[in-house]
């Protein structure tokens, strides 16, 4: 009776301890450290060309359209926003072509809005000039100034640049390659091919967007979502590096995120010192910044200073899209060195017309890490799970019954006899 | 009469080990069992996305997404996941009104993991083609069990972040920057780790600083990622697994088979009784 009680008394013991199992194991830990960063900041430039005047928005002028969207926006404007406005082709009257692609002011200086002054600053605006896109872009990275933070360009215009040269989407591509963390954003009022064209080149080579808005509403909710985008951009930009042509002159990278730019077909090497029992983490995001052939892919590669191949993996695609990325994981299995240099190389399978592969490469992103290497875990022995603990009970009572019939037989017996 | 109070002893000890059994084979269940991912009525919903690996939402299982959007956009969303979660994603687009658009949009949804790795949908609409006459078209991606530990040339689905994007892979030029509206909602399930040995030191978060980088060809600097000090166990143990829940499993089931085999002798065997 004793035993019994004892035998119920560790099975309620051993089935509270099940129930208390699972949570015992302990989840890994994120830590999410906020970076201490300057605000981030966004430009407004507005179109005011004289074809600002026409009446196809709802049977309004784009210019009054547009006027009451910036309004609204300034309104809803959260307060910590940096925000600036530059117009384009607004006060200049005359036909001189030459000087009236010079025409572009900035209206609001980039900072904390005064709402009074800024909407007062808008309802002045009449639709008057010429269109200077590619001046005014220029114009507008200048305002934004060249601090740690990530810069928005928000670009709203009706038409063609008037001016070219320059272009606007090559000088939206010479900003890029400045490396000046600039994105222009690119609104386009009016339905019109070449317009759509040359906004979505401009938005493409810098990383941005391209909408159509045809309605005040249309107009009003994209400027506030991309006023919006610039809250969650609040983080530190890339180091800007330059990869070597071969291994022994690739430059060493600590963890942390790079940029650099690669032309079709090039290669570019960089080295990163590991340990014998660290990983070595590595991506690589190379973004479409010009049309390309419908296929294209990127591989990344690690191999050793003599040239030994470690690892590869490699991303293809086709079709429309922003970035190819790819990334590597690498430790050493058994190790005879305790710190050696991995090479890293990236490369591209993209295509394009001639003139596009000139001027500098395509932007990619490259994030290094180093951390501690996770071994593989060895060959178990060892059981886990319900199933095992139902499979070695049963046993036990099995073995525990046949041993007891068994001990009863032969007491029995020996009774008997 | 000793017999049968005897007998009604047995029958109650063997009703008691059944009992036991049974308890032991109902907490063995799974309990896996697959839930409708419904966004968790505590969660405040999103409204926003991020246009970049680096300037995606973070959002958690459960929470609801609600953005307004542009076709053509490019939107991010990031969220962490662990070991044993199954993974499953649904978007839905409401398009652009049909008169707006000139031809069929082909959507996709592509998910990665912490290092930017494309990662496999096991099920769900990845790639739908919207027709011009469609108002809303849905996409879908269930991830693969999330792994505790994989070898570093695999690309199994590991803990840590995950990026969701959304995007247009092939639609007629006319119809890109028309207003969209996107509804999504991440969901985790447990799969549970019990078939994974194993553990990630460093969960797949990747850095947020940029580096530093130098241009000599000296030498590495070893103090630049300093290595963790390695545990060095005493070599004759070396065959020995390591720390880990198994060693409770076993422990606590060689407990259990000795309590089962001490029932089980129990029940055969006639108790002396004090009279």
């Amino acid at each position: 009776m004793l035993f019994a009680v004892i035998a119920k008394r560790w099975l309620t013991v051993i089935l509270l301890g099940f129930s208390i199992l699972p949570t015992i194991a302990p989840g890994p830990a994120f830590a999410e450290e906020p970076e201490p960063n300057e605000p981030p900041k966004v430009e407004l430039v507005l179109d005011v060309s004289g074809s600002m005047r026409a009446n196809d928005i709802g049977g309004r002028s784009r210019i009054s359209v547009a006027q009451q969207a910036f309004n609204e926006v300034v309104d809803a404007l959260p307060d910590e926003t940096q925000l600036g406005i530059r117009v384009l082709g607004a006060t200049y009257q005359g036909k001189d072509k030459a000087e009236g692609c010079k025409d572009t002011q900035q209206i609001v200086p980039v900072g904390r809005v005064d709402r009074t002054a800024a909407k007062a600053a808008i309802a002045t605006l009449r639709p008057t000039g010429f269109t200077p896109v590619g001046l005014a872009l220029r114009a507008a990275a200048q305002d934004l100034g060249t601090g740690g933070s990530t810069r928005r360009i928000v670009l709203i215009t009706d038409g063609e640049d008037t001016c070219a040269p320059p272009d606007p989407c090559d000088v939206a591509r010479e900003l890029a390659a400045q490396g000046m963390h600039l994105v222009v954003d690119t609104l386009g009022l009016a339905p019109d091919e070449n317009v759509r064209r040359q906004l979505l080149c401009i938005a493409a080579a810098t990383g941005g967007s391209y909408a159509s808005a045809q309605t005040p509403e249309e107009l009003t909710g994209r400027i506030k979502q991309l006023v919006d985008r610039t809250k969650e951009a609040n983080i530190l930009p890339p180091a800007i590096v330059a990869g070597g042509a071969e291994c022994a002159q690739a430059p060493l990278l600590s963890p942390g995120v790079y940029t650099d730019r690669e032309k079709i077909s090039e290669h570019r090497w960089y080295r990163v010192p590991i340990h014998k029992d660290q990983e070595l983490r590595a991506s690589v995001s190379i973004a479409l910044d010009r049309p390309v052939n419908r296929d294209y892919g990127v591989l990344l590669r690690a191999v050793t200073a003599d040239g030994r191949e470690l690892v590869r993996t490699a991303n293809a695609g086709s079709g429309r899209t922003d970035v190819l990325s790819t990334g590597v994981r690498w430790s050493a299995a058994s190790a005879t060195v305790t710190t050696t240099d991995i090479c890293l190389v990236i490369s591209n399978s993209f295509a394009s017309a001639a003139q596009a592969n000139s001027g500098p490469g395509m932007p990619f992103e490259l994030t290094i890490d180093v951390v501690a290497a996770s071994p593989a875990p060895n060959a178990p022995g060892l059981g886990r799970g319900w199933l095992l603990l139902l499979v070695l009970t049963v046993a036990g009572l099995l073995t525990g019954a046949i041993a007891g019939w068994l001990t009863r037989w032969w007491v029995a017996t020996w009774r008997t006899n | 009469m000793t017999i049968r109070t005897r007998q009604g002893r047995i029958r109650s000890r063997a009703r008691l080990a059944a009992a036991a059994l049974a308890a032991v084979a109902v907490i063995a269940l799974p309990v896996d069992a697959a839930a409708a991912p419904t966004p968790s009525p505590s969660a405040s919903t999103v409204a926003r996305a991020g246009t970049s690996f680096r300037t995606a939402v973070l959002v958690s299982p459960g929470q609801s997404i609600q953005v307004d959007a542009s076709t053509g956009d490019y939107l991010y969303w990031s969220f962490t996941a662990t070991a044993g979660q199954i993974i499953e994603i649904s978007l839905s687009i409401a398009l652009p009104p049909a008169e707006k658009r000139s031809g069929p949009s082909t959507w996709t949804v592509d998910v990665f993991d912490g290092m930017r790795r494309r990662q496999a949908c096991t099920a769900g609409a990845q790639t739908p083609i919207a027709a011009v006459t469609d108002a809303k078209t849905a996409l879908g991606c269930t991830l693969r069990r999330i792994r505790s530990w994989a070898e570093p040339w695999s690309d199994d689905p590991l803990p840590g972040t995950y990026y969701v994007r959304l995007s247009v892979i092939d639609l007629p030029e006319n119809d890109l920057g028309l207003p969209t509206r996107v509804n999504a909602l991440v969901s985790a399930t447990d799969g549970g780790t019990s078939a994974d040995d194993g553990d990630l030191h460093a969960a797949l978060v990747p850095p947020a600083k940029p580096g530093k980088a130098a241009s000599g060809a000296g030498p590495a600097d070893p103090s630049a990622s300093p290595s963790p000090s390695p545990d060095e166990g005493i070599a004759a143990f070396n065959w020995l697994p390591g720390l880990s829940a198994r060693w409770v499993w076993t422990i606590i089931g060689g407990i259990l088979a000795a309590v089962a085999g001490v029932v089980g002798f129990s029940l055969t065997w006639r108790r002396r009784r004090h009279i």
